[in-house]
Parts: C-alpha cells; structure tokens; sequence
C-alpha cells in the first residue's frame, strides 16, 4: 500500500533547533513606501523575497504647475519667483500663484524607496489592485528585476488603462523645460513650504514611457481568486477578493505551519465587485493591513448623495459640474447613482461627457469582467443585460465619451453639462482645460470625488477661483470600524500596519476611534524601516517516502499514541524535505563497479531498543525485596526518588527522564538490577 | 336567547362534542364566548341552562371523554363556558350539584390530562376560574379545590400568556376575598386575613424570601399589579407587613428582579397619594415615614445601576407626592449621564449647585458611562427619553435646569456629529463611541425639539440653530435623522419665545433662515426620496406659520426653494409628489410662488392650477391626488386668488375629475369642496347643538333658485348623488350629510315646485334607484331645480343616515349567522374528507 505519514519534528529534537533559528531571522518586512494607500513593502518569508504592491505617490504633483492643453495665457504670465533678497536666479524654474510656488516643469513622482534593498533579489511582485501598481515600470524595467508579477486580468487591464491615460496624458503637452536646479538641497532649503519640505526630491522621476509600460506589463503574470501559486516549494501565494475594485485581491502567502496575510485596499460595502473574503484571512500569524479609507470620518452613501445633490443644484442654475475623476473605480458607481437618479431630479435633457484616452476602454472592459463582478451585476449577465447601466445612458445618448476634448467633442459640446474627466490632481489632463474654461464663473461647480489628493491644495494654481468646490470624496476601502470587526473575525496573531493607523488623524487628534485598536496593539512601520516580524516558526513538514512508511511498525504506547522508529536519510531539494528509506547495508563490493558518492552513507548499526514508561516506585521497592534486597531506603529528590540500597552500597537514580544505577564494580549486581528497572518499561 | 339560535344550539354542542368534527378556527370559538358572555350578563344563567340542556349536556360529555379525544380547543372553549355561567351564584351551585365544576377544575381534571401540556388549556382552565371568582361560593371553591395551588405553580408556567393570567387571576382572588373582608381591616399580625388571602399572602411572603430570583419576580408582580389595582386600606396592612421583606430584597448584590422591584415601588408610590386625596383621615398612609417607602426607593436609586435606576428616577419624579429630597436624588440620578458628558467635555457647568453636588455624589464617572459602547449608547438614549417625558409634565422638578440641558443636548449632537473636539481623553473617547450614532442623535434631536418651549431658551439659540445646521448640513446625516432634525429646527423656530424687545422673528432667525436656505435647496435634491420628502414637509410647515413674515418671504424668493418645489411635483416618488403639492398648495396660498412664475419656467406658464389638476387627472398613485383635492379645497375656503378668477368653472372642472376618481379619498375630500362650495354660496349649515349661540343667519349672496340652478348646471348634484350610494361607507355618509344639509337649506323653497309635476321626480328617483343597486352608468342628465328638490324631499334620508351608521358587518355579526358558520364549516370541512376518498 502507498500511503504517505507526515512527522513533526518539533524544536525539541536539538538537530532541528538551529536551523529553525537561522530561518526566524529571516523574516522580515522592508517598507519602501510612507503612503498608506499606496503601499510597497517587500516581505522576506522562508527563502523568498516577496514584494507587495508597488504604489506610485502621485502626490508630488501637486508641487507641478498644471499641463495646460491649450496654451493658457493666465499660466504663462504667472510671475517667477525670487528669493527674499531679490534673488531671481531660480525664476524661470518656479512660478507664484496666489501666494504659493510651483515648479514650473514636467511634473515628476516620487518612486518607492530603491536603495533599501537590492530589488534585482525580488523573486515576485504581487499586485493587489490597479492603483497599486503604477510604479511598476520602475521597478521592473530600472531595478535589474528578473521575477514574475502576478495579478488578476482585471487589474492588469484596468491598470493599463491607468497606465497609458497618464503617460498619454503628459506625452501629449511637450514641455521643453525641465526644472533642476530647484532640487539642489541648498537650494530647496530656501524654498517656500510645501516645496521646502518635500521628501527625496532627487529621486523624483519623470514619467514612464509607453514601452516601459508594455515590457513591465509582459512580465506579469495572470491569476483568479483562491488559485494557489507555488512558489520554489518555500511558500504557497493565493490572491482573495477584496471587494474594494474589479479584480482587487487581498494575499495569503503561507509555508505549511506560518501563514501571513496582505490586506490591501478592501472593502465591505456593496458596491460593483465581488464581495470580499474574509473568511480566508482567518488562522494567520501575521496580517499586514493597509490600503484603508483616506476619509475616515466620510461615509460613501452620503457622499454619494451630496455628490448627486449638489450636481443638480448646479445644472439646473444653468451651471456646468466637472468632476475629475480617475477613468476606472467609482466612476461607474456613479455612472449608475446618475443613472437612477437624473430622471427623478428631471435632468433628463442634461449630457454627461466621459472624457480620457481610454474612456471607451473602461466603459467597456467593465461591461466584460463579469466573473469579477458582484452576484447581482453577474446575474444581469445571464438575461442577458448588460451588468453596469452606463450601457443605457451611452445607449439613450446620455452619456458621451471622447478621448480628448479635441475632435468630435468640441461639435457635441452643449452646456449646461456634466463632465467626468482626469486627472485628479488637476495637475495634466483634460481637466486642467475645463478648469481654466469654468473657473471664472461661480455657476459652475467642481466636484471632487477621488480621496486621494487635497482639493485645497489641487486647486492652489488656479486661484483666485470664482466656481464652486465640492469635496465629496467617495472612499469604499475599509474604515476604522469595519477593521476593528474584520479583526474580531479574523483573529491574527499580529498586525503589522503603516504608522498613520496607530494614532488619530493630526487634524482630529481627539477621535481615538479613527485608528486601529487591537490586541496586542499593532506594530507600525514608516518608509525605508525594516521590521523584524514577531513571529516564531516553530514546524517544518517532512514527507516519509512510501516504502519507508510501509515498512513501519508503530506500537501504541498510550492509548491514541503510537510510536515507531524511524533510520532514513533526510532529503532536502526544492524547500522540500523528504525521509527516504536508508541505503541497503552495504554488499561485499566486487570491485568492478566504482562507489557511488550517494552511497557513501554510514552503515546503520544493529539498532538497541527504545525504552518507554515509568517506574513506580513503591511496586519497585516491592520487586527489590522480592528478590531480596532487604535494607531497601527511599529518599525524595527535587527530580524524582533515591532508591539506596544500604548492603550493596549501591543507590538507583529514578528521575523524569532518567534512571541511574551508581553501584561500584559489581557489574552483576548492575546488570540484575537493570533488568529489574527494565521490567517496568516498555520496549519497542 | 332569541328561538333561532336556541334552535341551533344543540346542533352545535352536538359538533362540539364530537371529536372527530374538528372546528376550523379558534375565532369563532371565541366569537361563541363572547356572545354567551352577552347572553349570560343580559339575563340569568340559571334559565339560560335550563331551557337549553344541550349546554349542560356538552360540559360533561367533555368531561365524559377519554381525555386523549379531547381536543384542546374545544375544552378550553368548555372550561371559559362553565366558568361563564359560573360567575352568577345560583348557576354556580345549580353546576355544583353534579360535581361539574369540580370535575372541570378539580385536580382530577384536566390538570391532571394529557392535553394540559397545551397552552390554550392552561389558559382556558385560567380564564374560567377568573370568570368563577365573582362570588363567596366561587371563592371557597377555589379555596377548597386546590385550584390556588396549581395558580402558584403556573405563575412560572413557559407560556408569557398563562403565567401573566396566573398572576392576574391570584390578585383578583386577593382582592375579591379581601371584598369580603370590607368590616374589619385585617390585624398587622395577618390573624384575621381570610383563607384564601392568607394562602396567597404566605405564598408571595415566600417568594419574597427565595434565593431564586424567577420566585422573586412573580412575588414582585403580584404585588405590583394588587397596589396598581386596589386602594383600600386592607392594601395598606399588606405593604406594612411585606414592606420589610423587600427592603431586604435591596441588600443582595446584585439585586434580585431589580426591573420588577422597580415596578412594585413605583406602583406602591402611586397608589399612596390618590387615596389620600381621595379618602378621609381614615386613607391608607404609604407616604407616611414609618412605612418606609421613600426610604426604600431612595437606597434604591443609590443601590441600581445608571441604566436601571433611569426608571425608577422618572417613575419618582412622576408622584406628585413624593418628598423633595426623593425628588432631587432622583432628578439627578436622571441628569448624570448629561453631567457627565458636559464634563467630560469641559463645557461651562450649567446652573451652580446641580453639578457641583452630583460631583460630591460621584456616583458616575465617565468610565461607567463608556464600559462599552452599546451601553453608552443605551443609557443616553433612554435618558434622553426619560428627560423629554419630563420636560412638559407640571411636576417636573424646579428649578428645571433648561440651559443645562439645551447645552448638554447640543453637545451631545456635536459629538454625534463628530464636530465637537473635547481636549481631554474622556472626550475623545466619547467622541469616539457616539460619532456617527443615529440612535444618540435622533434621541437628542427629540429631546432638543422638546426644549424649544422652555423659559430662557432664546439666548441659547445660536449655539441650537449652529448644530441643527451642521446637522442638516453633514452629508453622513441619515434620512432618519434629517427628518428628526427638520421637526427639531421647525419646533425652535416656531416655539420658542423671542426677546421682550424684539417684535416679529427676533434678532436670531433671520440669519439663521438665510444659512438654512441653501441647506434646504440642497436637501431637495438629495436622491433619496426620504430626505425630499421631509424637507418638503418642513417647507410647508414653515410657511404655513411665516408666509406672512417679510423677512422670511424674502430669504425664500431670494432661493430657488419656490422653483426647486415645483420641479418635485413631477418627483418619481409618489409621497414626494404628494408633499410637493401640499407644499406648492401653501407656498402659492401665501403668494409665495410668483419668483418661479417670473423665472420664466416652462411650467410656470401653465399656471400651478393646470399643473395640480394634470396630476389630479393623470397621476397614477393615490397620494398626489389626495394632496390636490385637499389643496384644492383649502384655496377655495381661503379664496384664492386662482379659484375666484371663476370658481364655478374651477369647481366643476375638480369635480368632474374628482368623481371618476378611483380611490375613495379623493372623492371624499371632493365632498368637502362641495360642502365648502355649498357653504360659501348657501351660508353655514346650521348648528347641530341646541345650546350653541345662534349666528346670525347670512344670507346667500344669490336668491335660492338662482344658487339651486347654478348648481344643477356645474353637475354638483350628479356627483353627490352618485356619491350617495359609493361602495365606500365614509364616502356615502359625507355625501348624505351634504343633501341633509341642501334639503335643510332648501326648505322656504318649497314654493318652488309646480303641485303635480312629478313625472320628471320619478324619472330621477328611478335613476336613483338604479344607482343604488349598482348600476351607476346612467347619467342623471340635466336636472332641474325643481326635479332636485322633489327628490330631496322624496328621500328618506335620515333613514339612510342612520343605516349608514351602522358597521358594514352588522349583518354578518348576529349570532345566528355565527351559528350558522360553525355548522357550516364543519359541513365543509366534512365535505373536503369525502371529497378525498
């Protein structure tokens, strides 16, 4: 019979003991990334170098003067800047705008930390959403990187999107200037807040281009939900739901007996993607959260609401609503509160432009991924309608969508209308074109949906502003609430989080509810820190070859407990540990063949039986006077008894896990003595 | 009896007895009972037994079956029977006789069947006793039968049901025997309690001493339920005698039954007073300090936890002649969580003395308060209901702290909210535990509502109307929560007093209005319908008591609220349309639309009327249209400027809508136009009262004939005509007052009519008649004045007025037709067997 046993060898047996030690110093959590939602952290788990997520922090942006798309006077005549002295050397570098600076240049990102650990050593990259991976090209294409990415299909292709709306995005304004000088760290020390203090501003980078993007994309690797990737034999990687965007994942990445989850950008709110699943998450030693709401106070369905609100007050004044929004994510939830909402506020007549290079793509690549969907929108599959309606309104012609504002739109342009558009940080994009165009009249209105860049600060170089701004940011990622409950569910031995989560918001430093309490509380990392997880292997799972088990004879010592010995050769490849049984005692070698070097394994010993059970004592003494040791003496020791045998001068150590015969030169009396002891015990 | 039933009756005890005839339903069983309990108080059981034996028969043949064929209804439905005729003394011995009663409630009776694990048995046994104890007889029945027994142990019975009559029924004996009793009060020492009083008293003094706490509670609600029922003096000795018993109750930890404890006390409290207002020297005296129940109530209050000692602090507070210093402890057990929280929060104390002695009390920290979330939540909840049952009772405490509470209310807002932003820990914790908490915040909205009526509250209204903003304002606000604070806001603007000085809004509302305006605007377009819905509402409220105020008509027009309004009568939602024309119907009233009008919109053209009566014609929902005719009818009563343009062509173009209308709310409500139309053109109907002071008579504006025939051509009698015989009883009624009401007034015109010119009278009646039985597709054609007062006169109409009194099911309600449908079910149900075979 081919049946296969699994041994335990727990750290009590001292030959594994060491090694076990050498593996827990490996474990380890390199943090590149300070932004919470948009993590990179890289995971050292047994043998593999596991990177998780690679966000790129857009933010830096903000530091930009906007890419106009059709040359705008207002941004040309801005006046340059000079230092307190008068200094103007820096003048054609920075502009002012109502009191603030911005780099007059093409806006540059600032890229996960590169120096903390030699990414050519990164085996894979896992990718939990699409925003979450924009950083890609850079690691894959600079970093000397010969690993694979894994992703879902969802996430790549919406991440494309994202990815060549950017690039598309700056490629197409041409700036010939490319500011330096301001970066010099003399120099910057100079500069006026938030330039003064911006981060690693030498590392800041330009765009990626479109090849980079397409190289780093090949390099990626498709998965589904809860398929199991092996990786080297060391570790198996599986990607969950994590209901926050199409084909968003969260990752379980576990050895047999230690099991780490990475919880990125999840969501619990009923919205397009498929539910979450927590259930997966439970039994972990280790859970890294991140990626949760950036408006914690805000709840989506009220936003939601306001968004729709303040959208109708505006058109039906006559006014115009831009919305800068990312092409994929909540720009189809919506597309659908729109849907359901415009006839009852009678805005039937108003049209609703979609505006982005790859508008067209992202209404339809969501129509496509309906395995990734939400039971209700997969179900519409099978009538068969399409899941979102957005489908509808491009139907009835009331939504529209152009790759630029150029060509056809500028024919079907009519106002009042409502556009969605990018990029959000106002920075590049179609948008920068509608807020020149609309800024100057407070009928129109910009509504700011994306949580993630400040709407005061994305708004800074178009000031003075005459339109109206409406912060309603929709963020569907888990709240502190939600975290406290997934944890109560999930019950992870420990929680590894970015900083920003173990203590209030800076601006509402009295909710001590808006940060993540559990116990014991979670360990927090910054950028460039290196964790040393608490987290204590203990197992390692070895395989018994079929003969070997075969020729097994275990005998139960207790009831429910059997033992039998075991003489194999362990056999270690792959990560994968292997007992296989022992060479054959060696023939008499003819002398013809030569000796193999696997072979050369000791010759096993004629085995002395293992000895198991305890000694009474009292039925001990009893045996003794038996067989006639009268002046038998029992003393009590901290370990165990004494049992003195006054004539004999002999004494017989009975400890926990020891029995000593201490008799001088009578090896008879030994041996009689032993075979006494040895009644008591169990052989085998 | 009347002989139809007599007739029928044996055919049904035959069906009852029988048990393989099951009876479809529990209902008619009951239906059976509470017509016997009719037959049984109108005359003598006695006679009512003798003439119909089949009765008597049924009882023990009950009795006679094996008790596995019983079936459970039907033996309930016997012992509630037996115990019916039981309750007159003579019936009773006249069932003793033949040991009928014993058997039926004895302990060789169904007590000790099979079929009393059924509830219904339980309860149908409890009820017949309860029926039984009427009389000396029947209490030394139970006395004797061991009845009171097996009431002690079905106290603790799993049904809710039995073990409350259980419970009901032991205090009914208690008092019935103590009836008795009436000569000589019972001693202290319980020597001269009467038996059966006795065993109940030693029963409920043993619960009382038991270490299970089930015990404890049915002691408990006997006691609560005998001094919420009896004031007689015997009640008082009992008090005296058990009063000791649950003091001692107090020094366990934790109390046993604290709720049922809370209960007792309070019940005793309230019986106390009213008698000694009621009664003489001689009136029981619970208040009195030897008794020692404010002394018990007060190291109660200090014994309970927060949540449970909320109720007993309001109960407290409620006796009107409860010690001062009982009141106070009370009052600020109640205040504490408030206190707490204005402390925590670091705001200005309210009125000195009130925190600084609960300070030196101590008794509630914030830490009490926060042990958990759920429990913060609940305590503030409940003491925000308890202080806003107070706030409007005349005994409420004085000084009543109205700052204190307005500031701890707005407080606890803010930390709903999430606005508030305390320094210290506790507040940050609390901040944390209320934010986002619709629970919290629709309490205290309610609560904030209430106190818009108190003294002094003006000054704090900007602090008020700030956080009803930030609430109305705040995207997070639940519908829920916007509707409480829409009804919040209306209260403050239209309760509260104004400075002496100030003359029409005060200093404070106007500003207010002008940030509350754009709030509005955005809150009627919110998506969810709810949120339009209340909004509107607000609207309406709030202009149906300012529209005459300038500065409010400013802020309004200055909106686009007016515009906003009328867009929402062509809302999807069926409520909003409704609200939106109400809202419409006041704004227009007040002549609060025209800045729409002006706007040039589309709609505004058309005129508002055109537009309510497309809804009114077109709408498929019920609400909208109800709102118009109702709108519609308020414009005619206050003239509107729309309707007098031609009233006539107004009326009967509504009425012509109105009368094909399919929900019988708008027809009614187009009676009421009429009736107002009738009044305006006929004068007031008359007085119904005698003595009400007699007006003097207004003459119509037209002579009679002319207003009759005006009538008749607007087809206002077609409509009331048909109206009179609607298949909708409310409908029919209106209109038969209205033609009471024209025949009243058409009276002096007798003259009128041609003698012998009846053929045309008899052409309408006969239409009429037609109508009656239905077919109502006929038109009446063009009356003549004439031909409407012949009918008029010719109707009995008084006849049909009270006919239409009468409950549509009266018919169906006698007896005999009960009877009847027992049988016949059974029939049928007999049928449906062979049908199987």
């Amino acid at each position: 019979s081919s049946w296969r046993r699994a041994a335990e060898i727990g750290p009590e047996d001292a030959s594994w003991r060491l090694i076990l030690n050498t593996v827990t110093s490996n474990m380890k959590l390199y943090c590149l990334s300070g932004h919470p939602t948009l993590p990179c952290n890289i995971l050292k788990f047994k043998s593999t170098t596991i990177m998780l997520d690679c966000g790129l922090d857009m933010t830096s942006t903000l530091n930009f003067l906007p890419l106009p798309l059709v040359q705008s006077p207002r941004l040309c005549n801005l006046p340059g800047w000079s230092l307190k002295d008068g200094n103007a050397f820096l003048d054609k570098e920075l502009k002012e705008c109502s009191g603030h600076v911005f780099v007059d240049s093409v806006p540059e990102f600032c890229l996960p930390e590169t120096e903390l650990i030699d990414l050519s050593t990164v085996d894979v990259i896992l990718i939990s959403n699409y925003h979450c991976m924009m950083a890609l090209p850079y690691i894959t294409e600079h970093t000397g990187f010969t690993g694979t990415v894994y992703a879902t299909e969802p996430t790549v292709q919406i991440g494309r999107l994202l990815m060549e709306e950017l690039v598309n995005f700056i490629e197409r304004v041409p700036k010939a200037q490319s500011a330096s000088l301001w970066k010099n760290k003399d120099i910057q020390r100079l500069l006026p807040s938030p330039l003064k203090d911006a981060v690693e501003v030498s590392t800041w980078r330009r765009c990626y281009t479109m090849q980079e993007v397409n190289s780093a994309l090949s390099k990626i690797q498709l998965v589904g939900y809860s398929q199991k990737i092996e990786l080297f034999g060391a570790v198996q990687v599986t990607p969950l739901s994590s209901g926050y965007a199409l084909g968003s994942s969260n990752w379980i990445i576990q050895s047999h007996y230690e099991k780490v989850s990475y919880v990125s950008g999840s969501s619990l709110l009923t919205t397009h993607p498929q539910p979450m699943d927590q259930a997966s998450l439970k039994n972990s030693d280790v859970l890294v959260l991140t990626g949760l709401t950036q408006i914690p106070t805000a709840n989506p369905d009220g936003m939601v609401g306001e968004f729709c609100s303040n959208l109708a007050l505006t058109v039906r004044n006559g006014g115009n609503v831009l919305v800068p929004c990312y092409p994929s994510g909540v720009i189809y939830d919506l597309l659908e509160c729109l849907y359901q909402y415009i006839d009852s506020a009678g805005l039937s007549s108003i049209p609703f432009y979609f505006i982005s290079p790859v508008a067209n793509s992202s209404l339809e690549f969501s129509q496509i991924f309906a395995e990734w969907l939400c039971h209700n929108k997969q179900s519409k599959v099978y009538l068969p309608e399409p899941p979102f309606p957005h489908a509808e309104l491009i139907q009835t012609n009331k939504l529209k969508h152009y790759p630029s504002i150029h060509g056809d739109f500028s024919n079907d342009f009519r106002q009042p209308c409502v556009v969605f558009t990018g990029h959000p940080s106002l920075r590049f994009g179609d948008v920068v074109h509608f807020m020149e165009l609309w800024g100057k009249s407070s009928l129109n209105t910009v509504i700011f949906t994306e949580p993630d860049f400040s709407y005061l600060e994305a708004l800074a170089p178009y000031q003075p502003l005459a339109m109206k701004c409406i912060y309603c940011p929709i963020d569907t990622r888990l709240n502190f609430i939600q975290v406290s409950k997934l944890l109560k569910e999930v019950q992870p031995l420990h929680v590894v989080c970015p900083e920003q989560y173990t203590q209030p918001p800076p601006a509402q430093s009295h909710r001590m509810d808006l940060m993540i309490d559990c116990q014991p509380p979670p360990m927090s990392y910054r950028r460039a820190e290196v964790l040393a997880l608490p987290f204590k292997r203990r197992y390692e799972k070895i395989e018994i070859m079929p003969e070997l088990a075969d020729s097994l004879v275990p005998m139960e010592i207790k009831p429910g407990i059997s033992l039998a010995t075991v003489s194999a050769v362990l056999h270690t490849k792959d990560n994968k540990h292997v007992l296989q049984p022992p060479p054959r005692p060696a023939q008499p070698t003819s002398g013809k063949k030569r000796k193999r070097v696997s072979d050369d394994v000791p010759d096993c010993k004629v085995l002395k039986p293992l000895l198991s059970g305890s000694i009474p004592v009292e039925q001990f003494v009893q045996t003794l006077e038996k067989h006639g040791f009268s002046d038998v003496k029992v003393e009590d020791t901290a370990k165990g008894h004494i049992v003195l045998l006054q004539e004999a001068e002999t004494l017989i150590q009975i400890e926990e896990d020891s029995t000593h015969i201490i008799c001088d030169s009578d090896e008879m009396l030994r041996v009689r003595l032993r075979d006494l002891v040895l009644k008591f015990l169990q052989k085998f | 009896m009347d002989p139809e039933c007599s007739r029928l009756l044996p055919a049904l005890c035959a069906v009852l007895a029988d048990p393989s005839q099951a009876v479809a339903d529990d209902t008619c069983l009951e239906k059976l009972l509470d017509w016997f309990k009719t037959v049984t108080e109108a005359g003598s059981s006695l006679l009512l037994l003798q003439e119909n034996p089949c009765l008597v028969d049924l009882l023990s043949h009950v009795l006679d079956l094996k008790p596995q064929d019983v079936s459970p209804r039907v033996l309930s439905f016997s012992l509630c029977l037996a115990g019916t005729f039981a309750a007159q003394e003579d019936c009773f011995e006249y069932l003793q006789q033949g040991q009928l009663l014993l058997g039926l409630f004895g302990e060789a009776g169904p007590l000790s069947w099979a079929a009393w694990s059924v509830p219904t048995v339980r309860s149908g046994w409890i009820r017949g006793l309860r029926s039984l104890a009427r009389h000396p007889s029947g209490l030394h029945f139970l006395g004797d039968s061991g009845a009171l027994d097996a009431l002690f142990s079905l106290q603790g019975d799993s049904s809710l049901f039995v073990a409350s009559a259980a419970s009901q029924l032991l205090v009914h004996v208690l008092a019935l025997s103590m009836q008795g009793k009436a000569a000589g009060s019972p001693s202290p020492q319980g020597s001269a309690w009467p038996t059966c009083a006795q065993k109940i008293v030693d029963h409920v003094e043993a619960c009382l001493c038991s270490t299970a706490a089930p015990q404890v509670t049915q002691a408990l609600n006997v006691l609560t339920t005998t001094f919420g029922r009896c004031h007689s003096p015997w009640t008082e000795v009992l008090w005296g005698q058990l009063s000791p018993l649950v003091a001692h109750l107090l020094e366990s930890d934790p109390i046993p039954a604290a709720h049922s404890l809370v209960d007792l006390l309070l019940s005793v409290a309230r019986s106390g007073p009213r008698d000694m207002a009621v009664g003489g020297p001689s009136s029981p005296v619970f208040a009195s300090a030897d008794c020692g129940l404010w002394e018990t109530m007060a190291r109660m209050l200090s014994c309970l936890s927060p949540t449970q000692a909320g109720p007993l602090a309001l109960g407290t507070l409620k006796v009107q002649h409860c010690p001062q210093a009982l009141k106070s402890q009370a009052f600020k057990i109640l205040l504490q969580p408030l206190v707490c929280i204005l402390r925590a929060t670091a705001q200005a104390p309210g009125p000195p003395g009130l925190l600084d002695e609960t300070t030196e009390g101590g008794s509630m920290t914030v830490d009490t308060l926060l042990s958990s979330k759920s429990a913060c939540v609940g305590l503030l909840c409940q003491t925000l209901a308890h202080l806003e049952e107070l706030q409007p009772l005349p005994q409420r405490p004085l000084p009543w702290p109205q700052t204190l509470l307005v500031e701890a209310a707005v407080i606890v807002l803010q930390l709903c909210d999430g606005l508030a932003a305390p320094s210290s820990s506790e507040g940050g914790r609390l901040c944390g535990a209320l934010a986002g908490c619709v629970r919290v915040q629709r309490a205290a909205l309610d609560f904030l509502g209430t106190l818009s009526q108190g003294t002094s509250s003006w000054e704090l209204m900007p602090q008020v109307f700030a956080v009803l903003l930030e609430t109305l304002e705040s995207p997070a606000s639940s519908p829920t929560v916007l509707k409480k604070a829409f009804q919040a806001t209306l209260r403050w603007l239209l309760d509260s007093p104004s400075p002496p000085t100030c003359l029409n809004l005060g200093p404070h509302a106007p500003l207010f209005l002008k940030e509350l305006f754009p709030v509005l605007q955005k809150r009627l377009c919110s998506p969810c319908w709810e949120v339009r819905d209340s909004a509107l509402e607000f609207l309406t409220h709030l202009t149906a008591c300012w529209g005459g105020e300038a500065d409010f008509r400013e802020v309004l027009l200055a909106s686009e609220v007016p515009k906003l309004t009328w867009q929402l009568l062509r809302d999807p939602e069926s409520y909003v349309r409704a609200s939106a024309v109400t809202a419409m119907g006041q704004l227009s009233s007040q002549g609060l639309q025209a800045a729409s009008e002006s706007s040039g919109h589309p709609e505004g053209q058309q005129g508002l009327v055109g537009e309510l009566l497309h809804i009114l014609s077109v709408d498929s929902e019920g609400f909208p249209r109800r709102a118009v005719a109702r709108v519609f009818t308020e414009w005619l009563r206050d003239s509107h400027a729309d309707v007098t343009r031609d009233t006539q062509w107004f009326v009967a173009t509504v009425l012509q809508m109105v009368s094909r209308d399919l929900d019988w709310e708008v027809r009614a409500q187009g009676l009421e136009l009429v009736q107002v139309f009738l009044a305006q053109t006929l004068g007031q109907p008359n007085p119904n009262c005698p003595y009400a002071v007699t007006l003097p008579k207004v003459t119509p504006p037209s002579p009679l004939p002319e207003v009759l025939r005006t009538l008749c051509q607007l087809h206002i009698f077609d409509f009331v005509f048909r109206a009179l015989f609607d298949c909708d009883r409310p409908v029919a009624q209106k209109a038969c007052d209205l033609l009471l009401f024209l025949k009243d007034k058409t009276a002096p015109c007798r003259g009128l009519q041609e003698p012998g010119d009846s053929s045309d009278v008899t052409s309408v009646e006969a239409t009429l008649q037609r109508w009656q039985a239905g077919e109502q597709g006929e038109p009446l054609g063009n009356l003549e004045p004439e031909e409407v007062l012949a009918a008029l006169r010719s109707m009995d109409l008084k006849g049909l007025q009270s006919r239409l009194a009468e409950s549509s099911d009266h018919v169906e309600k006698s007896p005999q037709s009960l009877l009847q449908d027992v049988l016949a079910t059974v029939a049928v149900l007999e049928e449906n067997v062979a049908d199987c075979y």
